[in-house]
């Protein structure tokens, strides 16, 4: 075994090729399945990485340092593009200095997101090249390659991962780093995107797809594989794998490596020399369409479906193989949901809110798990920042009916991101909402990163620090209260205080993740089994750390953090092992 | 030769993360394709989690479908049952006894099935069941269960014990490599 091989993550695999591609300058915001990526390339000192407030402002900062002359990169996943798709569009027009490379992550399954949606409409729609690796290995390649055409064609270039790709390990070559260097040059007609340039710009994206497009044809991001004339596959990406895994060497594939321009001879070809055609592909049928617009016959998401992810099985079934079926159990199987960790911070306030009978409009992080029972809080989730949207207009409609008992909530991470403009329309606007910013001190869905309100960069290293209550100040919000939500009676006054209040507010509910390093943990609480009364009352809260077993609650010493949110719901004073009222 | 497949189930936060890192170590320096699928994100806050390890001549699939896995790892014993229908038909189950209720049991909208080592055996499936939290305790820490469970994975495996702690030694910190040590051989050798 060589020792430039190794088994890597699809994602540090990706950032290893942008390390060798001599990339200096990524901005991203977390968000799964793409984080790795810039957490890995963090690790290397030659290259400059951060956590931006959004993805919008990630692809700006990385059009600015491609514009300054260095190879620069941003990440994010499928739903972050749609923030990040303004600049995107007209980067098309201006194209790039230094080259400009971008990963979307696909969620197809939705192992960790809120929709399906496939990105390459984005790349179509916005006229930009669009790459699919299918694995660790191509994905380091491609990193490379779409630098390459990134210079050569004047564009900014996609890279495509999906789940499966970023989060599986497959072996990789390693190579070393070269940073090339692009003088900037003023150029107004190039990248000041006023009508009178722009309409000059357009012709020149125009053309630049079929100089793509003409690339493709012959480029060995696309390869054919033909071993005979019967069955022809045309694929790409993780689909790819599974077309392997089931046919081997049984059928001819086309596999695209490239999925935007797609290459029209390539496909003629392809599909000349063979008696039947597929496409397998995940999500939206954008190669059917293509194929079938130049009027080759041609299945697809006929056999296939729309939704969810594949696998070997579900392309050998759809293709009439048969799967053979081993064991079954006739027991019933309970569902293990993902659940709000022991000692969740957000336990407490969403306990709160649900004892009130509030209406709470949701936001994207671990707290979305507030919408789980038992808690069964939470009432609408969309996208990044809409708690807040949402709850002005609801309000706006609804008004006295609704101003007290309503609530956003929405986390620190994602405030900065998107929740500061929502928070500035109820302002302006005045609508008397009730805010809930979750302070815990982390974006934690993703993983645990830095955000401008902890103080810290991606390195660890001391950052600037936004003061939350000194910003919702400022934008003329005179209630602004902090709560800690280990603490239920507190929790309950500010929320009814706040609520009954004639003028809008902002309600910090703050205390760091438990899992964070450096937070302390109280040690187990214990029930005192002649005490308890066996009521349930501390179930209500959906602690993974407690259960009741013949009759009498009962802690799991290895997950509980003695947060003692449990002790104050219980009637009788069971647990034990917590002063009272604990301190911050 | 054939592609082989080992699954690692278990609960959300319960490290099955470090037993795929260590049996794809293992793999690779045996000179195979290898191909390591794991889970991020949502599903890691206490949900159901699989770990996909493909090695052989040629791995192209990252994951493992029904009817496939060669070994089931699993870390709990509920997470066992709900992946049988995974297991190949001459495939072995190794799991660990111990027992996590999920919500819907903590809650009472569901009950955890009682003796499912049986059940498991009287599908037909082969099981060997170990409490690996007391092995990993006696070890010298309750987070070695998973080291005490590729300690018993190992004793289906023809390698020479030298390959297992070279990967152990790569992936575990040298201040608890003792302490793997044993929980190892605790696994391995469980009667």
């Amino acid at each position: 075994m060589s020792d430039n091989k190794q088994l890597m993550l699809g994602n540090k695999a990706l950032a290893r090729g942008l390390y060798e591609a001599g990339v200096c300058f990524i901005s991203s915001y977390p968000g799964t399945p793409s984080t790795e990526i810039t957490e890995e390339a963090a690790k290397y000192d030659e290259i400059y990485c951060e956590w931006a407030p959004n993805e919008k402002v990630a692809m700006e900062s990385a059009f600015g340092a491609c514009l300054a002359g260095r190879r620069a990169f941003c990440a994010q996943k499928h739903v972050g593009l749609n923030v990040a798709a303004d600049p995107l569009y007209t980067m098309s027009y201006t194209g790039v200095n230094a080259g400009l490379v971008i990963v979307v992550a696909d969620d197809a399954g939705m192992h960790s997101s809120q929709n399906e949606q496939d990105s390459r409409h984005h790349a179509i729609a916005a006229k930009v090249p669009m790459l699919e690796p299918s694995d660790s290995a191509e994905a380091l390649e491609f990193a490379k390659t779409a630098f390459e055409l990134s210079e050569k064609f004047d564009t900014p270039v996609i890279i495509k991962m999906c789940t499966r790709v970023a989060h599986s390990q497959s072996v990789v070559t390693v190579g070393e780093r070269t940073v090339p260097d692009f003088p900037y040059e003023k150029n107004i007609a190039k990248y000041v995107m006023m009508p009178g340039n722009a309409k000059k710009r357009h012709p020149i994206v125009e053309a630049r797809t079929k100089a793509l497009a003409e690339y493709a044809e012959t480029s060995p991001l696309n390869r054919v594989e033909m071993v005979g004339t019967k069955t022809g596959i045309i694929t790409s990406s993780t689909s790819y794998q599974y077309v392997k895994e089931v046919f081997g060497d049984s059928v001819s594939v086309l596999k695209l490596g490239m999925v935007n321009p797609l290459p029209e001879k390539l496909i003629r070809d392809f599909a000349a020399k063979v008696e039947e055609l597929y496409v397998v592909e995940e999500l939206d049928p954008i190669i059917e369409n293509y194929v079938k617009s130049l009027g080759i016959a041609v299945q697809g998401k006929d056999i296939l479906p729309v939704c969810d992810e594949y696998s070997q099985n579900l392309i050998a079934k759809a293709f009439g193989k048969d799967v053979e079926k081993t064991f079954a159990l006739e027991t019933q199987i309970p569902n293990r949901p993902p659940v709000m960790c022991a000692g969740c911070p957000h336990r407490g306030l969403f306990y709160t809110l649900k004892k009130n009978k509030c209406t709470v409009l949701g936001d994207i992080g671990c707290y979305t798990l507030g919408a789980v029972p038992p808690l069964g809080a939470i009432e609408m989730t969309l996208c990044m920042g809409a708690s807040i949207g949402a709850l002005h207009g609801f309000n706006k409609v609804r008004g006295k009916d609704s101003e007290g008992k309503t609530v956003a909530v929405i986390g620190d991470s994602t405030f900065m991101h998107s929740g500061m403009t929502g928070l500035a329309n109820v302002a302006y606007n005045q609508s008397n909402s009730t805010v809930i910013i979750v302070d815990n001190s982390i974006t934690g869905m993703t993983g645990h990163q830095q955000n401008p309100t902890t103080g810290y960069n991606i390195k660890g290293d001391p950052a600037g620090k936004i003061d939350l209550e000194a910003l919702c100040r400022a934008m003329g919000f005179e209630r602004v209260r902090v709560v800690d939500p280990y603490n239920l009676a507190e929790c309950d006054k500010v929320l009814k205080e706040e609520l009954a209040a004639d003028a809008p507010s902002v309600i910090i509910s703050r205390r760091p993740c438990a899992l964070l390093k450096y937070v302390k943990h109280n040690p187990p609480l214990k029930v005192n089994k002649e005490l308890c009364i066996g009521c349930k009352s501390c179930m209500r809260i959906g602690c993974p750390a407690i259960s009741v077993k013949e009759g009498k609650a009962t802690i799991d010493n290895t997950l509980c953090v003695g947060c003692n949110v449990c002790s104050q719901m219980c009637p009788v004073g069971a647990f034990e092992g917590m002063v009272a009222g604990r301190e911050a | 030769m054939d592609t082989k497949n080992i699954m690692i189930v278990g609960v959300g936060g319960q490290g099955s993360l470090l037993a795929s890192k260590l049996l794809g170590h293992l793999l690779l320096s045996q000179g195979y394709d290898v191909k390591v699928s794991e889970v991020h994100g949502m599903s890691q806050r206490g949900g159901s989690v699989v770990t996909y390890v493909r090695y052989g001549d040629a791995v192209y699939s990252p994951v493992i479908d029904e009817g496939q896995a060669d070994f089931i790892v699993s870390f709990e014993l509920l997470e066992a049952a709900r992946w049988l229908p995974y297991l190949k038909k001459d495939g072995i189950i190794v799991t660990n006894t111990q027992q996590i209720d999920p919500m819907p049991v903590i809650t009472g909208a569901a009950e955890y099935p009682e003796n499912l080592v049986d059940s498991l055996k009287n599908a037909g499936a082969k099981v060997d069941a170990l409490d690996c939290l007391t092995l990993a305790e006696q070890a010298g820490s309750a987070k070695a269960v998973n080291i005490v469970l590729l300690g018993r994975l190992s004793h289906y495996f023809d390698l020479p014990d030298e390959v297992w702690m070279k990967s152990l030694e790569a992936n575990v910190p040298a201040k608890f490599l003792e302490m793997n040590k044993k929980a190892f051989e605790l696994g391995k050798n469980y009667k």
